[in-house]
């Protein structure tokens, strides 16, 4: 039993990793979660506009786009961003601190929440469009001022879901090689672990993240119910 | 009643529509003139709302032309969007915007598309809402309102761009019949102010006493029209007394 203890909830080990998994390690997997969700939202709302649209040739890019990055493994495309985009063209990113890996978690939401918001929009009763359209509202401002807000009233939960997946795919980011001071919460942990032959430090990173994941599960479950109700 | 010196308000030629295969409306002539008030009766599939949606184009014709108040409804380079602003459309399902308030349905149209700067849009809406007996449920969102207030609601924001034709597409058909009274009183106000309007509908009461004219459609074509008192009362054609027979034990 004190062996378990000693591995796995050193409270010496813990401390030592204090401040900096919290100024280092959960700073920057917040920073990477708010520029993937950021990035993920702007992009899933423009495939899922494309998929939605009457031309095919509009359509076809944006269907590959979701299933290829579906059908892939995020860890996968975030080695080809990381890696293979900068040993292909020997071009090295700008911000390289946070760019490729915010970049490849982007897409890789971006993916998802375009389901997520097709989904939605769907979702909104025909005669919502039919009715603005008669008022002489172009389709754009349709989209903009009827259907979007009420598409993504009904998206909340699922979209703070993908808050969620993506808040915990950002430690896939640690398999990617970090700059100086860009350690996100799992890289962070691995090198302290690496470093005192101890096992404390993925407790510790992990009870970061529950932190904030079980918050935030918990929103989901409560948006959900709400949102049945005041069906 | 069609006045001859005025060309019509919404003129219909040789109309058809195919959802697939299926033919629905088979060939339609119907004018409408400035001011007239035509309710259109028929057995649900007998094509009246497909002629009505039509009319503004919700639905697309397979063939022939529609104009309105001078407007070619039909032609290929129509400016859709400024043509509809002379149609109200009523819907029998309301499909009242749901985010918005009653207020906030009545000026959507009033700042998207006029461009109104909020004050003008407000004003307007609110006198519109008073108009069809609602001034005091501006600030209510839809769902806090009755079906009959849901409707109302919908009439004000179809009036708000001030058009020239208004089309009801069965618009008491989802009330509760202590709710159609309401309804039916701000349109019967509408035709009297000298709205041009086009009515499908299945109050019979409503048509008699409020239509300029009846017409009847089945299998997509009008079997039959006229004044009210005849097409109601004595109508020639078979299929419209059997109609109005099923109707009249239903009700």
């Amino acid at each position: 039993m004190n062996t378990f203890v000693d591995e796995f909830l050193n409270l010496d080990v813990i401390r030592d990793m204090l401040p900096e998994l919290i100024t280092e390690g959960a700073k920057n997997t917040i920073i990477f979660t708010f520029f993937a969700f950021t990035g993920g939202l702007l992009l899933g709302l423009l495939v899922a506009l494309m998929r939605l649209s009457r031309s095919r040739f509009v359509r076809w890019p944006a269907a590959v786009f979701t299933d290829v990055l579906r059908g892939l493994p995020a860890l996968l495309t975030i080695f080809i961003i990381g890696f293979g985009i900068p040993i292909a063209t020997g071009w090295k990113f700008p911000f390289e601190r946070y760019f490729p890996g915010s970049l490849a978690l982007s897409l890789v939401g971006g993916a998802y929440i375009s389901e997520t918001i097709r989904a939605g929009i769907e979702a909104v009763p025909r005669g919502q469009m039919e009715a603005a359209r008669s008022l002489g509202m172009p389709h754009g401002v349709a989209m903009r001022k009827v259907i979007l807000p009420q598409a993504f009233r009904l998206i909340v939960p699922p979209l703070t879901n993908e808050l969620v997946l993506l808040f915990k795919d950002t430690a896939l980011l640690a398999a990617l090689g970090t700059v100086a001071g860009g350690k996100e919460i799992t890289k962070f942990a691995r090198d302290f672990v690496n470093g005192t032959s101890n096992s404390s430090p993925f407790v510790a990173g992990g009870i970061m993240y529950l932190i904030i994941t079980i918050p935030l599960i918990r929103l989901v479950a409560l948006l959900e119910k709400r949102a049945k109700v005041s069906r | 009643m069609t006045a001859v010196s005025s060309p019509p308000m919404i003129t219909i030629r040789d109309l058809h529509k195919y959802f697939g295969e299926h033919e629905v409306l088979r060939g339609i002539d119907l004018e409408v003139a400035a001011g007239e008030v035509v309710c259109v009766i028929g057995p649900s599939g007998s094509g009246k709302s497909t002629l009505l949606r039509c009319i503004n184009r919700l639905e697309e014709p397979t063939s022939g032309t529609i104009v309105v108040d001078g407007d070619e409804v039909t032609a290929a380079r129509v400016d859709l969007d400024r043509v509809r602003t002379k149609m109200g459309m009523v819907f029998q399902s309301f499909n009242l915007f749901p985010h918005k308030t009653a207020l906030g349905n009545v000026m959507l149209a009033l700042r998207t598309v006029l461009k109104l700067d909020a004050r003008k849009a407000e004003a307007r809406a609110r006198s519109l809402l008073e108009e069809v007996g609602l001034a005091d449920k501006a600030d209510q969102y839809p769902v806090r309102l009755s079906g009959g207030q849901q409707q109302r609601v919908a009439i004000a924001r179809a009036l708000a761009l001030s058009p020239k034709v208004m089309l009801f597409d069965e618009p008491t058909s989802a009330l509760d019949p202590e709710l159609v009274g309401d309804v039916l009183a701000v349109m019967r106000k509408l035709a009297d102010e000298g709205m041009t309007m086009v009515v499908v509908t299945h109050e019979m009461g409503f048509a008699r006493e409020v239509a300029d004219r009846v017409v009847f459609m089945d299998e997509g074509i009008v079997v039959e029209q006229g004044p009210p008192a005849e097409v109601l009362v004595s109508p020639r054609e078979a299929r419209t007394q059997s109609f109005l027979a099923r109707v009249r034990s239903a009700g």
